[in-house]
């Protein structure tokens, strides 16, 4: 049994995977934040749609949330991936340009975890708007604010501070969704192990470093949502 | 659309039905018989016990299912006493690596949900039962398990549906379940979007039943909460 060099094995030597699975990690990580990027904007949109009192929208928006919670992401994630190229590929075509289009399985991977997280943010926003109590709204409103004033100084920071805790399960939820990009051939921190095992032979050993890898964003990202959330609870008695 | 192709292609991918459906249930199962221990050992254990309840609870939480997935299926084989082993003819089979990989991580959620059930229940209902001279073991059975039961019910109706979601991971490692079916259809035809809305519809449907079940469960266990239809009496206020 060879296992005495582990650390020579993760190690920044020319034999070391470090600089490579920590190049993988931070494509994760950017992955991660694209997608709850365009999570937080379609929630919001989704949320928006679900409150209001416009019946075609708040019909649209639950189909949407109600799909994308019931079919696993990774139908989701070959369907942008292959269907992207597809979609891409025609629309070239219309536009006069032949041949096939390749849709980057980057940008397929951040389409395709952001309307799943968004599907997720829709819930922690429409739950956070509740929870601000209709006193508020009506005091602003009774000292004359303007609707867009209104939302800007009263609604939208209170809602923040209601939606905090829910969005950083979110992004928990998002970053580990991001690993299931590595099946589009991404190389982030999951595709990055595989190719280390796979050249290696030694698949424990790389599947742990990133496991633990996953461990520390998560624990480093828990730590920051965690001061976001003091921040916004500041003016709070408790 | 092409409703032969549609067709076509729900005959290939019902096959995978009882596959998903036996991963999904089994490792409910199993993991159910890890969450329970766990949580009780993270409520009442002693001090290392809880720490080490906490720390599995936080590793399979804070990393992806597909992690822990590789990990075990190719991972376990790196290591010579595992190939070696009594457990090799197991742990060399996708079906049980997919198997202890989703057990062991909806033990680690299901562990959280029960605990909470626990930790929910109020503190009166058990010095209630002290004060009427139940012992611990029949103020248990009786009394604290009942309330935090129902109290857990809908987390792990939701853990229920999360779970049929990620058994769509065990087509990654060759397991020809619903999602495996799905993609494997993809790549032979190339037409994504129909491929996609027929798998998603089965998934749609079984998680409609599942949800369908655990709420009728949760109605026969709530029954004492819901309004009793008494006949109105004459010159009872309408």
């Amino acid at each position: 049994m060879q296992y005495p060099d582990f650390l020579a094995l993760f190690g920044f030597g020319p034999q070391g995977w470090g600089a490579a699975l920590l190049r993988g990690a931070g494509v994760t990580v950017l992955l991660a934040l694209c997608g709850y990027a365009l999570g937080t904007m379609l929630g919001g949109l989704a949320a928006w749609a679900k409150l209001s009192g416009r019946p075609v929208a708040r019909a649209i928006a639950s189909t949407y949330t109600t799909v994308l919670r019931g079919i696993p992401d990774l139908l989701v994630i070959y369907l942008f991936y292959f269907g992207g190229s597809q979609a891409l590929t025609w629309l070239m075509g219309q536009l006069g340009r032949q041949g096939f289009v390749d849709l980057p399985g980057f940008v397929a991977g951040a389409l395709a975890i952001g309307i799943v997280s968004g599907a997720q943010h829709t819930e922690v926003y429409r739950g956070a708007f509740r929870a601000v109590s209709t006193g508020e709204i009506e005091a602003g409103r009774a000292v004359g604010m303007s609707r867009t004033t209104l939302a800007r100084r009263i609604v939208l920071p209170l809602v923040l501070r209601h939606a905090l805790p829910g969005m950083g399960n979110v992004w928990q939820l998002t970053l580990k969704e991001s690993a299931l990009v590595s099946v589009t051939g991404v190389v982030e921190l999951l595709r990055t192990a595989q190719i280390g095992s796979g050249s290696t032979g030694r698949p424990f050993d790389f599947f742990l470093a990133a496991a633990l890898l996953y461990l520390g964003i998560a624990s480093v990202s828990g730590v920051v949502f965690h001061r976001a959330e003091a921040r916004t609870q500041r003016g709070q008695r408790r | 659309m092409d409703v032969a192709f549609l067709w076509q292609a729900l005959l290939t991918l019902l096959p995978g039905v009882p596959l998903t459906l036996l991963l999904a249930s089994l490792s409910v199962l199993l993991g159910f018989l890890i969450a329970a221990p766990v949580a009780a050992m993270r409520l009442w254990g002693p001090r290392w016990l809880r720490v080490l309840g906490s720390g599995y609870v936080f590793a399979f939480r804070s990393t992806p299912l597909l992690v822990q997935i590789f990990l075990i299926y190719y991972g376990l084989g790196q290591l010579e006493s595992v190939r070696h082993s009594f457990l090799w003819p197991v742990l060399r089979e996708p079906f049980w690596c997919a198997i202890i990989a989703l057990s062991l991580n909806t033990g680690a959620y299901g562990s959280e949900i029960l605990r909470g059930g626990f930790l929910s229940v109020p503190h009166g209902q058990i010095e209630a039962a002290r004060a009427a001279g139940m012992a611990g073991w029949t103020t248990f059975r009786r009394v604290t398990f009942p309330l935090a039961i129902r109290q857990a019910l809908p987390g792990y109706g939701n853990e229920l549906v999360l779970m049929v979601k990620s058994t769509s991971l065990a087509s990654i490692i060759t397991l020809l379940e619903i999602t495996g079916l799905a993609a494997r259809l993809i790549s032979e035809t190339y037409r994504v979007i129909e491929v996609f809305v027929v798998a998603g519809l089965i998934y749609l449907a079984l998680n409609f039943v599942l949800t369908t079940c655990v709420a009728l469960m949760d109605r026969r266990l709530t029954a004492h909460l819901r309004p009793v239809n008494t006949p109105s009496m004459p010159g009872d206020p309408a």
